[in-house]
């Protein structure tokens, strides 16, 4: 990172003397870890020239730190729409330019109009990924310990007698405080964005009653240590279980559920910091990704489904008749949106977060 | 003659100048050499720390920076606001404290593991033969040529359940379930203890290197064992090399951030952890500002304290 933030500084330094007319051909990508096809990038840098400088995070808190730091140079991030909705407010990313972005006619209204809730008019944003986050398991062990017991439900991790059960195996929870009180809340029946400072209590509560059987916080590991066997079970984004699927080691086999009592789902948004030193390239990036054959490629290496209409043709059968990627309309009942949180709330979220973690 | 005694004039003109100049304005070369350090020290010590705690009395927002500035002026009027509620909050939420604690506990215990381990190590290094001694040193300090980070993940490797470890004791067939190791505090105190053995070895080995044989053959030659002779004479000699040697160990452990977040749990509560959580996941730069602010405080207490043990033991000398 620091490599490339220098590099961009000192090109910045660079430009900004020989006037910005002609802007230089890099480009500073900041993205989820494991979310693009392996040849994605290298097709771009063919089409355009540009240079990419590619780089990754694995949680929106991440993301909004660097970017509320001031002057990250990067041109293009992907946060989830409750972070950007906020972010918006606060003045980080830059208005798109529509005339820019001829493919944006590839997208799918049904899912724009969603989208435009958390960024009116999609003024700011292009849909890159939708994503749940349920709950990921390795087959075998789970049925070991728990018999035949039904995996679609929070039960299997936030009773604490069955957590118990899965505890010497390995339970692992994404490191983010909105997107799994917002489960919590939801398995406890209770609205998840009503901000009421009660109910975070009682979800702070079941929280720290499962919490001594929970191995580890963390937002990526749980790809790789449910791939090899080293945990169980993990609440994770989808398509991050599907790509512990693929690489699973030899009789390891995972699968992902999506909890009926209710899961979050969410979008994670291409955007362009408003300080971005390469706006244009930015652009062409975004409408590079909005070209069906390119996204439908992505979805079919991270198991995410996208957002582009005349992409469903070109993504792999397995992954676009898998419920649990492109879930059909009796699964999509069952999932929920996130509002932004506003900053009073956000202060006592993640404070119950880090007494959740710390298990004090 | 003449040519060579010119130009070696020139130059030492400007300088003399420079120092009448400098006297001039009430400056002599002693004041100018303690004037840099002193430089050195207000601008990249004391500056950054008076942002620091400019910021720990500011209040978080979602902004660019993302905290509130502590002037404002409105209407010709200019109004400074001092938030203390994040230095209250260190003491009112026991997260904060505990995790102090709980460092200087895991420091401590990791300092008495590798003083425990790098005595014996250091004492066998001085003690071996010239040619051996370099090779031994060479070996201590191999892996610094490593990256720090790459060697904490192979700890990794060894103690997850699926480990080499665990592997192997699981073939051997001493156990049948694998001995949960990595993110524990046990996994703690191994990479700890692992990556700041050098620290100790390096300084008891140049205090042990020094000892004057002639001192142990003096005790042998009164009649004392060899551990008669360890006790009275080689360990009081080394005390400066295992003060240097922990505090070399102690000080960075309390504030290390990256093993107890590799190898510990989630549990494994350290100020260091705690502080990045406030600063990245929580994005509270003014609460991060505040803990950063007290810790250097609270870690200057424990450095203080072996200082002047230190000088105690150099004064009896």
């Amino acid at each position: 990172m620091n490599k490339s933030l220098a590099l961009t500084l000192g090109a910045l330094l660079l430009t900004s003397t020989a006037a910005l007319a002609q802007e230089e051909k890099v480009l500073n990508v900041y993205n989820w870890s494991d979310y693009i096809a392996d040849d994605t990038i290298a097709k771009f840098e063919a089409a355009t020239g540009i240079h990419v400088n590619y780089d990754v995070y694995d949680s929106n808190e991440l993301l909004e730190a660097k970017l509320l730091a001031g002057n990250s140079g990067y041109d293009v991030v992907v946060p989830s729409a409750n972070f950007l909705e906020r972010q918006i407010a606060a003045g980080i990313f830059a208005t798109l330019d529509k005339s820019k972005l001829s493919n944006l006619m590839n997208m799918d209204p049904g899912g724009m109009a969603n989208v435009a809730l958390h960024d009116p008019d999609n003024a700011h944003s292009v849909p890159y990924m939708t994503f749940t986050v349920g709950i990921g398991y390795n087959v075998d062990k789970l049925k070991e310990r728990l018999g035949d017991v039904p995996v679609n439900t929070w039960d299997i991790v936030f009773k604490p007698e069955l957590a118990a059960k899965l505890q010497d195996c390995g339970i692992a929870l994404l490191d983010s405080p909105s997107e799994i009180m917002a489960s919590a809340l939801k398995y406890l029946g209770l609205d998840p964005n009503s901000e009421n400072l009660d109910d975070l209590k009682k979800a702070e509560a079941l929280m720290l009653s499962i919490r001594p059987h929970v191995r580890y916080f963390h937002s990526s590991q749980y790809i790789d240590d449910l791939g090899n066997g080293e945990i169980c079970l993990a609440v994770g984004y989808s398509g991050d279980v599907f790509i512990a699927q693929d690489a699973a080691a030899e009789g390891v086999s995972v699968d992902y559920a999506i909890p009926k009592e209710g899961a979050l789902s969410s979008y994670d948004l291409l955007a362009v910091p408003a300080d971005a030193p390469h706006p244009d390239n930015a652009h062409q990036f975004i409408n590079f990704l909005m070209q069906p054959e390119i996204i439908a490629a992505v979805s079919n290496y991270v198991f995410y489904a996208n957002l582009n209409k005349e992409a469903t043709q070109f993504v792999d059968d397995e992954v676009k008749n898998n419920p649990n990627i492109y879930p059909p309309d009796d699964v999509k009942k069952n999932l929920f949106a996130l509002k932004a949180h506003t900053p009073a709330y956000d202060r006592e979220l993640t404070r119950t977060w880090t007494r959740v973690k710390t298990g004090q | 003659m003449t040519a060579t005694a010119l130009p070696a004039a020139a130059p030492r003109r400007p300088w003399t100048l420079l120092r009448r100049w400098l006297a001039a304005v009430g400056l002599s070369g002693r004041a100018l050499v303690i004037a840099a350090p002193a430089l050195w020290l207000t601008l990249f010590f004391l500056i950054p720390l008076g942002i620091v705690l400019q910021v720990s009395l500011s209040e978080s927002a979602i902004a660019i920076p993302p905290y509130l500035p502590l002037i404002t002026s409105e209407l010709g009027t200019v109004q400074m606001t001092l938030h203390l509620s994040n230095f209250i909050r260190l003491f009112q939420d026991k997260l904060y404290i505990l995790a102090y604690l709980n460092s200087i506990k895991i420091a401590a215990i990791s300092t008495i593991f590798a003083l425990l381990i790098g005595y014996p190590i250091a004492y066998f290094i001085a003690r071996s033969s010239d040619r051996w001694r370099n090779v031994l040193l060479m070996l201590i300090i191999l892996p610094f040529w490593s990256s720090f980070l790459l060697r904490v993940y192979a700890w990794i490797g060894f103690l997850k359940n699926e480990g080499v470890i665990n592997n192997f004791l699981e073939w051997t067939g001493l156990i049948h379930a694998p001995i949960p190791m990595i993110q524990t505090d046990f996994a703690v105190y191994v990479g700890i203890v692992y990556t700041y053995l050098p620290f100790m070895i390096l300084p008891l080995y140049t205090n042990l290197v020094k000892l004057d044989e002639s001192l142990l053959e003096a005790s042998a030659d009164l009649g004392a064992r060899p551990i008669r002779t360890f006790l009275s004479i080689t360990l009081p000699l080394s005390i400066p090399g295992i003060v240097a040697g922990s505090m070399l160990v102690f000080i960075p452990a309390i504030g290390e951030f990256v093993i107890p977040s590799l190898l510990g749990g989630p549990g494994t509560l350290m100020i260091g952890r705690v502080l990045f959580d406030e600063f990245f996941s929580n994005r509270d730069w003014p609460m991060a500002s505040a803990l950063a602010f007290a810790m250097l405080l609270v870690v200057v207490v424990p450095i203080m304290v072996m200082q002047s043990a230190q000088s105690a033991v150099v004064t009896r000398k």
